[in-house]
């Protein structure tokens, strides 16, 4: 025990001298929620737009008021042309380019289908699907209001749409992007901090030469590994109030769930983390091996653990592979608790998948790290 | 060859130059010697024009700036600096064509440098798979590729084998003997015996400068040495007038002003006590005895 | 009562054998000097006696603990100081001071005691509140031998424990071991300073992975093969192409700081009488320069 203490009080005093390091820590989850939360934004709106209006009448002029007020387009340019049209695109001027056929309103007013080309810059995926579906629903809308306008013309008396169908996002009605970043972004960033900077702490002393020192001592490997790992769990718990407060404050973020549940099962993600920062300093021989690593893991994390990319549509064996990350569970943890409100009753499976991640990563890291120094 | 005026390096707040100026002559073997973290890695690397001063002027073969006369220059550093997953003769090729020289040329070169060296029987070794000697010496030829007229040597010998060592200093001298000016740290005092003339070197300044006779010559003090088997002497002799006692190899040097008198009180002091004295008598100051009294002097 | 016995002690890097098959005993209360260059080996025979790393063969004892089996007993009974003086750059004095007495569990009022104790010998006491960072070498390496030594061990292994500092510490440094000793503790040194050792009882020399010899100072210098001689010369490079050109009778010939050094044969030492030589007692270095020259022709041989 006075081993345990004098190791944890030396950690502290050298967290407290190690300024640049400790403001990184707090700073890190600041800088990135902003940036993710407000540069990240996966609806595209504001879409650079140009226009070839061939039919030039009341209608396609409505047409054309729909497409600016959904907020999706803007019309930049108005073309002349087919060429016109397409050189705008090309040239990248514009993502967008509409263009209404000469007969759009003659086939309108006879009840035909009018058609309308819409030309999508795909080499921008996000804003593309963005376009096209935008660009979908006003045509339905459209469509719907001339057919309902033709029906009461010829009847004379106001009629109800047959089928109203209307979709309810849940738990993000208004799709706000930060709701479900910053989740995220708080798993990312404890990723990040837990399993690089306790790699590197102690492989730093492994190459100042005090691990060594350290060996030769009465320490046992597991006082030597709490006396890490102890004091990055209240820096990850530090960093993960950060996180939380800049998401509520900033991005308005709702909590649903239990705040005390959400702390209790933020410990079994640090110290998987940590767990899993001791594992590769035990393999690593520099700090630069150690940064290494990490990267190793934090990239997966980042692309497999459905912080970017939902990972139902991912193919079978990266979904897999996913399910080697502890960030994947904690994502749905933390996506669960926040914004859909759930409780351990949901949640117990990624519970004992952290905890089965844990017992195996601390027993390989462990063994691997028999108090010798080769 | 080289002049140095006030040249100061900081590192920070630290200083690790602190106004040095010197002057080498062309044909000299000239000894840096002091402690690490006195300053000589630096002195040297400012010469060889790696790091830039933060103040003060220098001329190297007649340029301010080292750089312009890099070809005349030859630097083995104090980190072995070659390729360890090359041979012997594959690191000397590499360094042959940073010089812009021509594979027959090289080949030339190598083989009377590996041969000057004694390294040719391991041209095809791998340089991880050398001793520490032979490292050296590799570098040693690496650096003597360009035929430099002025080479730098920082701390070639540290820690390698004395019988290696003596071989390196034997090349250094047949070096210096066909014309080459040779700069080389050491903390080896009797190694600085061996140069034509030495610079004290303690805590970023140069204390002392001059030949090893003429260093010797101005220690201002006697010493006497004492052989004796016993080992605590230090509190035996506390009562005698003397300056300093240091342990020097198996014997003591014991630092006093009046030689005799001094012999006098400690052998009366040991006498008394019934420690055996197998000698003492007064001997010439070596370099290490000059170097603590200045030493213990700056301090 | 050997403090340290080893028996074929050995040790493989892949296929670099960094000991070969060493059999060390170590008197208690002590003190021996390891000698040899750099990448002989000391600091891995070191590291194997401290447990900090695993034998490939061999085997050994200290204070009677077997190596291999009871490595965490030995840790209690040892102080260990490294080349790199383990300190922690970014803590005071104090807190260094502090912390490895928690790390040997050093009662409360034991601490006290033990850590001004350290500071008294260390010579840091005005400065205990300093950042180890801004301590020059000297100081740097009496702390680290006051960690080291904190929790009294009765065994001290020293790993070139005065790379680094300036003449004046290291003798400072020696004076320190030299009382330990006369206290009793058994120390065992590594350096390549060949004239450091001179004041210990026993001396080993390794060079490429193998012990040479182990003996006493006093054996190690009548085992040379002849006599020594001394040529004092303002100018030891030139006499010593001279010598060897001159085709005299000499067993071996160097240069030894401000003189030449020509063993010879004891019948042919008048050959060197034009040189005025005076015939010396031979230091480790002498000695150590013998042995490896030896060693070189069997090799060859």
């Amino acid at each position: 025990m006075r081993r345990l203490r004098a190791l944890l009080i030396k950690e502290f005093i050298q967290m407290r001298r190690d300024r640049l390091t400790f403001a990184m820590m707090i700073g890190l989850p600041i800088v990135q929620l902003l940036v993710f939360g407000f540069a990240i934004n996966t609806d595209v709106k504001h879409l650079p737009t140009a226009v070839y209006d061939q039919s030039m009448q009341q209608d396609s002029r409505d047409f054309l008021a729909a497409l600016t007020a959904s907020e999706y387009f803007d019309i930049t340019e108005v073309a002349k042309s087919h060429e016109e049209i397409n050189a705008a695109v090309e040239s990248g001027r514009t993502k967008v380019g509409v263009v209404i056929p000469p007969d759009f309103a003659e086939n309108l007013k006879h009840g035909r289908s009018a058609t309308v080309q819409v030309i999508v810059d795909a080499s921008d995926s996000m804003a593309a699907s963005s376009a096209i579906s935008a660009a979908q629903l006003v045509g339905q809308m459209k469509s719907q209001e001339i057919m309902l306008k033709k029906l009461q013309g010829v009847s004379g008396k106001k009629i109800e749409t047959p089928l109203d169908v209307r979709i309810r996002p849940w738990y993000n009605p208004d799709f706000v992007t930060a709701f479900y970043m910053v989740p995220g972004i708080l798993g990312i960033v404890l990723t990040m901090t837990m399993v690089m900077i306790t790699s590197m702490a102690i492989v730093r002393e492994r190459e100042r030469g005090t691990l060594e020192q350290l060996i030769v001592t009465p320490l046992k490997t597991w006082e030597l590994m709490l006396g890490k790992i102890i004091p990055y769990i209240v820096v990850g718990y530090v960093q993960a109030t950060v996180a939380l407060l800049v998401g509520i404050v900033v991005f308005d973020l709702p909590v649903r769930g239990s705040l005390g549940l959400l702390y209790l099962l933020t410990s079994w993600f640090i110290i998987a983390s940590l767990a899993l920062g001791v594992l590769i300093s035990t393999l690593a021989k520099t700090q630069m091996q150690a940064m290494q690593m990490s990267f190793f893991i934090f990239l997966p994390s980042v692309l497999l653990s459905g912080f970017m990319f939902p990972r139902e549509s991912m193919p079978l064996f990266f979904n897999w592979l996913g399910n080697l990350l502890p960030l994947t569970f904690y994502l749905q943890i933390l996506r669960g608790i926040i914004l859909k409100g759930v409780g351990m009753s949901v949640l117990w499976t990624q519970i004992l998948a952290l905890t089965v991640f844990i017992a195996v990563t601390l027993a390989i890291a462990i063994k691997k790290f028999q108090k010798k120094i080769a | 060859m080289i002049a140095l005026e006030n040249i100061v390096k900081k590192y920070g707040p630290t200083v690790a130059v602190d106004g040095v100026s010197l002057t080498v002559a062309q044909g000299e073997i000239f000894g840096l010697v002091g402690p690490d973290g006195a300053g000589k890695t630096s002195i040297i690397r400012i010469l060889t024009g790696i790091l830039a001063p933060t103040a003060g002027r220098l001329s190297v073969l007649g340029a301010a700036n080292p750089e312009d006369v890099k070809d005349r220059l030859g630097y083995v550093p104090q980190k072995f600096s070659l390729y360890g997953d090359l041979t012997v003769m594959e690191n000397i090729r590499v360094l042959g064509a940073l010089y812009g020289q021509g594979a027959a040329e090289i080949e030339q070169r190598a083989a009377a440098i590996l041969a000057f060296t004694n390294l040719l029987p391991f041209k095809d070794r791998l340089a991880d798979n050398l001793s520490g000697g032979m490292k050296q010496k590799l570098a040693l030829a690496a650096g003597l590729m360009h035929r430099p007229q002025l080479f730098f040597l920082d701390e070639p010998t540290t820690g390698v084998d004395p019988v290696s060592r003596r071989e390196f200093w034997q090349m250094l001298y047949r070096l210096n003997k066909e014309g080459t000016t040779v700069f080389v740290s050491t903390p080896y005092m009797d190694e600085a015996e061996l140069c034509t003339r030495v610079a004290f070197m303690h805590n970023g300044r140069i204390v002392a400068c001059d030949s090893p006779q003429g260093l010797r010559r101005a220690y201002p003090h006697k010493v006497l040495e004492l052989a004796t088997a016993e080992k605590s002497i230090k509190n035996l002799l506390a009562g005698c007038r003397l300056l300093d006692i240091n342990p020097f190899g198996d014997k003591y040097h014991l630092v006093a002003d009046d030689a005799a008198a001094a012999t006098a009180e400690v052998g009366a002091a040991l006498a008394a006590v019934g420690v055996p004295v197998a000698s003492l008598a007064e001997v010439p100051p070596t370099l290490e005895d000059v170097f603590v009294a200045l030493a213990s002097e700056v301090a | 009562m050997y403090a340290v016995e080893t028996t074929g002690l050995t040790r493989k890097f892949g296929d670099f054998t960094a000991v070969d098959n060493v059999s060390l005993h170590i008197r208690q209360g002590s003190i021996y000097g390891f000698l040899g260059p750099n990448g002989s080996g000391k600091t891995t025979v070191i590291r194997m006696l401290c447990g900090l790393l695993a034998p490939t063969a061999g085997g050994g004892r200290v204070l009677g603990l077997d190596i291999a089996a009871d490595s965490e007993a030995i840790k209690h009974q040892i102080g260990y100081m490294s080349q790199k003086f383990s300190l922690y750059d970014d803590l005071t004095v104090d807190e260094n001071l502090a912390f490895y007495a928690g790390m040997y569990s050093l009662p409360r009022e034991r601490e006290q005691e033990r850590i001004a104790a350290m500071l008294a010998l260390a010579g840091l006491e005005k400065r205990r509140r300093e950042l180890v960072a801004g301590l020059s070498g000297g100081w740097k390496q009496r702390l680290a031998l006051g960690c080291s030594i904190l929790h009294n061990p009765p065994i001290l292994f020293l790993d070139e424990p005065t790379g680094g500092v300036d003449p004046k510490s290291r003798r400072l440094f020696w004076d320190i071991i030299y009382d330990l000793s006369r206290q009793g503790t058994t120390v065992m040194v590594t350096t390549h300073f060949m004239d450091e050792a001179e004041h210990c009882d026993e001396i080993g020399f390794i060079f490429e992975g193998t012990l040479l010899t182990s003996d006493s100072p006093t054996n190690l210098k009548k085992s040379l093969p002849g006599s020594l001689l001394a040529i004092p010369t303002p100018e030891p490079m030139a006499l010593l192409a001279e010598l060897e050109a001159g085709g005299r009778p000499y067993l071996d010939v160097y240069p030894f700081g401000a003189s030449l050094h020509v063993l010879a044969a004891p019948d042919k030492v008048d050959a060197f009488a034009a040189y005025r030589p005076a015939v010396i007692p031979p230091s480790l270095e002498d000695i150590f320069v013998y042995l490896v020259k030896s060693h070189r022709k069997e090799a060859v041989a």
